[in-house]
Parts: C-alpha cells; sequence; structure tokens
C-alpha cells in the first residue's frame, strides 16, 4: 500500500513540478499551444506570430520552429520555412512528424523552384 | 478500499503524465502558394497563336492545343483569350528575321532544308529560329493590342517498350479461397509520348519571355485499343497544370503536423 503511494507521489513529482514551474520553455508552450489553436481556425497569421514568438522564447524548442515551418509554407515564404525545418531537426532528429512535414515541404518547394526554362 | 483508492490515484497520476510530458500532435491542413514562373499583369489579352507541330498524324496536334490551351486560359486565368485562327507554323512559316533576338545578327535559314514532316525533336529543332524573330511577333502583337503571344512546339509520338510488367493474377484454390498473387509479364507495350514546348512571348516587344519544356508518355497493355486522339487529351491534362503555373498562382493542398 505504502509502495503504491509513494510511487503515486514519484510519478507527480516527476510530471508536474516542471509543468508549474515558470521557465522559458513553459512559456513558449504557452504560446505554441494558442498558435495552434488559432490555426486550426484559419488565422495563420496569428499563429505565425505566436510560435515566432515561442521560437525566440526558447531557441531550443522543436516543437516551436516545425510549427514556425509550417506556417511559414502556408504564407509562400519557403527559405524561411527551410531554415526554420533544418533548426527543428537539428533539435530534435529523431522527430518522425518533423521529418515528415520536411519531405512534403521539399516537394513542393522544388516544384516551386523548379525551373524548366531550356 | 485503501488499497483500490490508491491504485486509482496512480492511473490518475499516470494519465496527467502522459498529458503533461507527452508530446501532442496535430494533423492539419495547409494550402501551400506557389507564385507564376511568369509576371502577366503587363497583359490584358492572350493570344495562342499556333504551334509548329509532328508526330503521328493521327491527331492535329496544333489544332488540338491551340483550342485545349485557349479553353483552360478563359476560365483559369484572368486574361481575355483572343479568338482567332489558329496558325500553322509549319505550313506558312513566319517571315525570316532582318536581326535576332538581343540585337545578334539573325541566322538565315533556307526554307528547303526544314523537313518538312516533323517526325521526331530533330526535325523539330530546324524551326526553333521561327521564334528568335522579335520583328515578326511585335508586328501579331500589334494586330491584337499587345497581347501575351502563347506559342511553341508540339510532338506526339508513338511510342513502344519491352520488359517486364507486374501484373496481379487471381486465383481460387481448393477451398474456393480467392487469392491475389503478383506476377511478372514480359511483354511490348505501346502508347505516346507527348512533348510540347511552350514559348511566351511579349506582344509588345517581341521578346520570348519565358520558354519551358514538359514531357509526359504514356503506355497501354497490348489487349487496350486506345484512340491516339484520348492519349493526347491523357497527357495534355497531366501537363495543363504545369502550363497554367506558369501564368497564374496555384495552391497546392497538403497535410502537416502542429507539435506542442
Amino acid at each position: 500500500m505504502r509502495k503504491i503511494l509513494s510511487s503515486a507521489v514519484l510519478v507527480l513529482a516527476l510530471c508536474v513540478p516542471p509543468a508549474l514551474a515558470a521557465n522559458p520553455r513553459n512559456e513558449a508552450k504557452g504560446q505554441v499551444k494558442f498558435g495552434i489553436e488559432v490555426a486550426q481556425k484559419g488565422l495563420w497569421k496569428a499563429a505565425l506570430f505566436h510560435w515566432e514568438k515561442a521560437a525566440e522564447i526558447d531557441p531550443t524548442y522543436a516543437a516551436a520552429f516545425n510549427n514556425l515551418a509550417v506556417a511559414y509554407e502556408h504564407e509562400g515564404l519557403f527559405e524561411k520555412a527551410r531554415k526554420a525545418y533544418d533548426t527543428a531537426i537539428s533539435l530534435d532528429p529523431k522527430n518522425a512528424s518533423i521529418r515528415q512535414n520536411y519531405e512534403f515541404f521539399k516537394e513542393i518547394n522544388d516544384r516551386a523552384s523548379r525551373r524548366n526554362t531550356r | 478500499m485503501i488499497a483500490r483508492a490508491a491504485a486509482t490515484l496512480v492511473s490518475v497520476f499516470a494519465v496527467l503524465a502522459v498529458a503533461s510530458c507527452g508530446a501532442a500532435i496535430y494533423e492539419t491542413p495547409i494550402e501551400t502558394p506557389i507564385q507564376p514562373k511568369l509576371d502577366t499583369s503587363p497583359f490584358q489579352r492572350v493570344l495562342v497563336v499556333g504551334f509548329v507541330a509532328g508526330g503521328t498524324e493521327d491527331v492535329d496536334s496544333n489544332l488540338e492545343t491551340v483550342r485545349l490551351l485557349r479553353s483552360q486560359l478563359r476560365t483559369k486565368s484572368n486574361m481575355r483569350v483572343i479568338e482567332a485562327d489558329a496558325v500553322s507554323l509549319l505550313e506558312t512559316p513566319p517571315p525570316q528575321a532582318s536581326s535576332g533576338a538581343d540585337g545578334k545578327p539573325a541566322v538565315i535559314i533556307d526554307p528547303k532544308t526544314l523537313p518538312r514532316q516533323i517526325r521526331d525533336e530533330k526535325d523539330l529543332e530546324a524551326y526553333n529560329y521561327l521564334f528568335e524573330n522579335p520583328d515578326y511577333w511585335k508586328k501579331l502583337g500589334d494586330e491584337f493590342q499587345a497581347p501575351l503571344i502563347v506559342t511553341g512546339t508540339v510532338l506526339f509520338t508513338p511510342y513502344s517498350r519491352t520488359g517486364f510488367v507486374q501484373r496481379e493474377n487471381e486465383a481460387v484454390d481448393a477451398y474456393g479461397r480467392r487469392t491475389v498473387e503478383p506476377t511478372r509479364t514480359y511483354m511490348e507495350r505501346k502508347g505516346f509520348i507527348l512533348r510540347p514546348k511552350f514559348v511566351f512571348i511579349d506582344g509588345r516587344t517581341g521578346a520570348v519571355l519565358h520558354s519551358e519544356i514538359f514531357r509526359e508518355e504514356v503506355l497501354y497493355n497490348p489487349n487496350q485499343e486506345t484512340p491516339a486522339l484520348s492519349s493526347y487529351f491523357e497527357l495534355m491534362d497531366r501537363l495543363i497544370p504545369g502550363f497554367l503555373g506558369t501564368l497564374s498562382s496555384q495552391k497546392i493542398r497538403g497535410l502537416r503536423i502542429l507539435l506542442r
């Protein structure tokens, strides 16, 4: 019984304090969350603003850069999108979602920049 | 009793843990804008003149291409499409340039040396000089109030290829169960290659603004009887987005994953 209670306390100790503590990651997470909410309502410019802020607050937060890249793509800002994807991948190289986004982006970017002028 | 409460507490904490520690993903649709390759803002009108066409005689590639591009431009561009007879550049080639593009001396071509029937890309190359004649295109542009002129070459040729083709064979076993097995068969397939080159000319100056070559091919199984005209439209359907993408912006729809 005591063991069960102590493991519950341990789980709480591991996860809740970081969520409550005021640090750059939490502040950036708030911006990212709000950005997702407005992006899902089609307000991409507002989302872009929040994700830019998140990336500024916590430059090690891969999700912020991933979302930022998606927003740049949506605005047709391909060079900025590429840089944001590069940063996201360098921060979280094993993240399959970021890699998948980047592959789709590359396909469209190649199509846009391809000049078949011969 | 206490043990059950404690177990419930642990599971609640576990859910909380996943919620606060795990990364949430949101799949969202996006529309990526792609800018046109050509700035068409100076033009209110577009004239699809005609094409140097060759290949199979089953399809009048010049006439069909003119018709198709005009109908596409009518619905998918902001420019007014000029209705004029399609010019057969092969039968009535424009006069040769007195001066070439960019002030270079004109290349004089003896019309007798030009192939009368276009069979391949080499035959078409002989007609490239047509597009380097700013005086001619400017004069044509003046007639139609300085439109954007669309011209070029179209080669639509029969084509065949022999090789292994993967097919799925359906079989029913002794117990009446259906199975599908991929099998590789060596066969000759026939089809067509469509290779248009679109040349965009400024009707105000006669200068070439942009040119672009496309290539698409289709192959059919031996038991398939597909008319040449159907193949032509099948291949043109694939090329048209690229052609339109030169003149107007496009939006590409896709899905991306947002992370938290």
